[in-house]
């Protein structure tokens, strides 16, 4: 497991980010920050997890004069983010633009062919990561994630999801691998719409993200399964009269082995100075301190993993890898069919 | 009645001085948002709110929504006055409401056009106060067959639209077709049509296209006619509304026919603008003078107002109660609420009763606070028609540059927005009918993805669109209405020999 970055971890991280721009000898870099308003790319729709969560960073940034300068969130969601993405990359140098990105940094590109990955960006803080939850309808027969993966191989089953060969049908064609149980993905274009789908039962299952699906659950229409996590949610506080967050089980603790979880970064243009990333670890670091994004973590059961510098290098090339195999192995590749 | 109770409880709460001068701030800002082409209310309040985090989330969503009411009172403005939409929904509005303004009825366009938007909302209301619980259940019965079915019945609709001849409307509508076509795929999540141009990613976004379409376009016509701005002036004149007001009644039963298809739509959710579209193409159906429709009848205006309304408000219902906006501006609503701390769904009006009903109470607030202050601007509205044309195309050719690029923050929007224009003019010249392009892009997307929804659900069955009750009637309506041109063929044939 990752280990969660704590305040201390995080000073010293910044510590020595310092101390590396000294020793390069660029002592006006030191202690840089934004002159102009800084522009904040959403490679995503208007009103979805990601640009839900761009907002309340911005927000909480103005509310709290986290910054001199304003920052200014925009939608770039053509063909699945590609266009946001493309722009960070043609933005070489510029301090004054961040992208917020999701699964589709690793997705889009390896699903369409163009031409982008991460490494075309330069990556400054893992925010959060997005926790996935396999969810019935609550007047379906299936109590446990053994009885529906059972149902789902005696007769296909349909499986709503949020986009074609993203996160949602990654999952899918996982579970398929894992179980060898067939489904019927049917995309739509958000997660509410999904669950809403799901409630008034046009589909079967649904794979949405805790915050997109808690209402439902909440009043009683729906019932989770299982997370797609290899440690249980940690919500104590019970969400139903019988549940909390806490009580669903994981994927693995029911027999099932599929992991995922979907990040939530935050990247800068190409060719930024570790300057500048410094004062937007800082920046973001503060961000995460406030009471405002505390309640957003909370509501969305988000696990709140958070890293920097090389861990979260690391940590992407791991996941490039791991997402080229799952959509390798599902048949999800641009040119492969 | 318990919802009486409550309502007056969010009176109190919405009536507090200060969320009443927010109303009026937001009813203002929204109007000039509407405007503005391009700029419409979902990017307005996304702009905006970061701002209302340090506001109370009643305080906050009455702004927000105020500025919502207000734009889609403000979409209306420039439709009727120069020929370019401010917002998607108020496209249909330019088709009878800009002829009016070209014969100096600009007053009276814009004042039935306020009034049926005032209207429609007050419907939708009144209904959201009295039967939300039972209203919002309906929406759970729609799955992607019944999404196509409501799509099919507007195309059904809007059949037969333009004058000219069938095989053009049906060519112009294929384009539009296709052009919906470019960009993302997102049953496959492939790239369409674009020929490896990053600039062809996004698609073409039917904002820049309307744009171009109607506003360019407009504009070189008149510079073909020597910039000569065909309409007589326009008195300023406040007897104007009362005059209109006189006029209205009459027309009480495209009011309520275009309400209902309104808050229908609004609740399914599929939005203002095919309310708007659906709720035009079944005026001009119904009425007696269906020919004279497109030349100026006031009808015109009102169908596709009051149905653009009433959706747009009826859109706040299965946001508030299920989480799924019905319009983009609810979506970005939808972000606010959970940025305040409260969870769209079900259980927000069980456990927010004071949000919800404060909320609501705004609802009638803000609409007659909007209805007073746009009613009260028609004159001036209307005298800007009285500034030389010459004058005005160069600001409206600069304003709809800058619209084209808010859409999506791109210049090459822009480009497009002109190559548009130039396709519209050459198709107006050609007598191709706008109309069913207009209307092929902007839903053509969503019929598709339904479409094939559908046929994933059903492994193919292409039966399934009459499988459902719901679905297997609207799809029946659809088909009546696509059949009644041929119908109303046959019946004079038949009346005529009694008859003589």
């Amino acid at each position: 497991m990752p280990h969660m970055l704590s305040r201390r971890t995080l000073a010293m991280g910044l510590g020595g980010l310092a101390v590396a721009a000294l020793g390069r000898g660029a002592a006006a870099q030191r202690s840089w920050e934004p002159n102009r308003p800084v522009q904040f790319i959403v490679p995503a729709g208007t009103g979805g997890g990601a640009d839900q969560m761009a907002r309340v960073i911005q927000g909480i940034v103005s509310k709290h004069s986290l910054m001199r300068q304003p920052m200014v969130v925009v939608n770039k969601a053509g063909g699945a983010g590609a266009e946001g993405f493309l722009e960070a990359k043609g933005a070489r140098g510029n301090p004054h633009l961040l992208v917020i990105t999701l699964s589709n940094i690793f997705t889009t590109p390896m699903a369409t062919g163009v031409p982008f990955s991460w490494r075309d960006l330069t990556p400054i803080s893992m925010m959060a990561l997005d926790e996935f939850i396999l969810w019935v309808n609550a007047q379906s027969p299936w109590q446990t994630t053994a009885e529906f993966i059972a149902a789902a191989k005696a007769s296909r089953l349909r499986m709503g999801g949020t986009g074609s060969k993203q996160e949602d049908q990654i999952i899918t064609a996982a579970i398929t691998r894992a179980t060898g149980a067939q489904f019927n993905y049917v995309p739509f274009r958000g997660g509410g719409e999904v669950a809403v789908q799901l409630v008034g039962r046009h589909i079967d299952s649904t794979v949405n993200n805790p915050i997109e699906a808690v209402t439902h659950w909440r009043s009683g229409a729906l019932r989770p399964l299982c997370v797609f996590d290899s440690q249980r949610l940690s919500g104590t506080e019970k969400m139903t009269e019988t549940m909390a967050w806490r009580d669903i089980p994981t994927a693995k603790e029911s027999g099932l082995d599929v992991e995922y979880l979907m990040l939530r970064g935050i990247m800068g243009a190409p060719g930024i100075t570790p300057a500048q990333v410094a004062f937007y670890v800082d920046l973001l670091g503060k961000v995460r301190e406030t009471p405002e994004w505390r309640e957003l973590m909370a509501q969305g059961a988000f696990n709140t993993t958070t890293m920097t510098g090389d861990a979260f290098r690391a940590w992407l090339e791991r996941e490039e890898t791991r997402h080229r195999t799952l959509m390798q192995e599902a048949g999800f590749l641009a040119g492969q069919s | 009645m318990e919802e009486l109770g409550l309502l007056m409880q969010g009176f109190s709460v919405a009536l507090q001085p200060e969320n009443m001068m927010l109303m009026m701030v937001g009813i203002i800002l929204g109007v000039l948002i509407g405007v503005l082409p391009g700029l419409g209310g979902a990017n307005g309040i996304a702009i905006l709110l970061p701002l209302t985090f340090a506001m109370s989330p009643v305080s906050a969503v009455i702004m927000l929504s105020c500025i919502y009411w207000g734009a889609l009172f403000g979409g209306a403005i420039t439709s009727i006055l120069f020929n370019i939409p401010g917002e998607p929904w108020s496209v249909a509005t330019t088709f009878d409401g800009y002829p009016m303004a070209q014969q100096g009825r600009a007053g009276e366009a814009l004042t039935a056009a306020f009034t049926s938007s005032f209207v429609g909302a007050f419907v939708a209301v009144v209904m959201i106060t009295f039967v939300a619980p039972i209203v919002a259940q309906f929406a759970l019965r729609f799955g992607p067959p019944e999404f196509f079915a409501v799509m099919f019945l507007s195309f059904a609709a809007f059949v037969g639209m333009g004058r000219g001849s069938p095989v053009k409307t049906l060519m112009a509508m294929m384009l539009g077709f296709l052009l919906a076509a470019v960009g993302m795929d997102a049953m496959t999540g492939q790239l369409r049509m674009t020929f490896g141009q990053t600039e062809m990613i996004r698609g073409f976004d039917f904002l820049v296209a309307v744009i171009g379409l109607f506003g360019i376009s407009e504009i070189l016509s008149s510079i073909e006619d020597g910039l000569r701005f065909k309409g007589h002036k326009a008195k300023i004149d406040m007897k104007v509304v009362l005059r209109t007001w006189l006029e209205l009644p009459r027309h009480w039963a495209i009011g309520i026919r275009s309400a209902l298809v309104g808050c229908w739509m609004g609740i399914t959710p599929a939005g203002a603008t095919p309310a708007s579209f659906m709720s035009y193409g079944i005026a001009r159906r119904m009425s007696k003078h269906g020919k004279d429709f497109g030349k100026g009848r006031v009808e015109g205006v009102i169908a596709p107002e009051t149905a653009a309304h009433a959706a747009g408000t009826s859109a706040l219902l299965p946001m508030l109660t299920l989480g799924v906006p019905g319009s983009p501006t609810a979506a970005v609503l939808l972000g606010g609420l959970i940025m305040w701390g409260l969870q769209p769904g079900p259980m927000l009006f069980v456990e927010q009763k004071d949000f919800v009903w404060g909320l609501i109470a705004s609802m009638y607030l803000g609409n007659i606070a909007g209805l007073l202050i746009v009613l009260v601007a028609v004159p001036w509205f209307a005298a800007i028609l009285r500034v030389p044309f010459s004058i005005i195309a160069a600001i409206i050719l600069v304003v709809c540059a800058i619209g084209a690029f808010t859409v999506n923050n791109a210049e090459f929007d822009i480009v497009l927005m002109l190559i548009f224009g130039i396709i519209g003019y050459v198709l107006k010249k050609l007598e191709y009918p706008l109309a069913p392009l207009v209307l092929a892009l902007v839903l053509g997307d969503r019929t598709e993805e339904a479409f094939r929804q559908s046929l994933l659900v059903s492994e193919g069955d292409l039966t399934v669109f009459f499988h459902g009750w719901l679905s297997g009637s609207i799809m029946a309506a659809g088909i009546a209405l696509l059949a009644w041109p041929l119908l109303t063929a046959i019946w004079p044939r038949r009346a005529r020999p009694a008859a003589a």
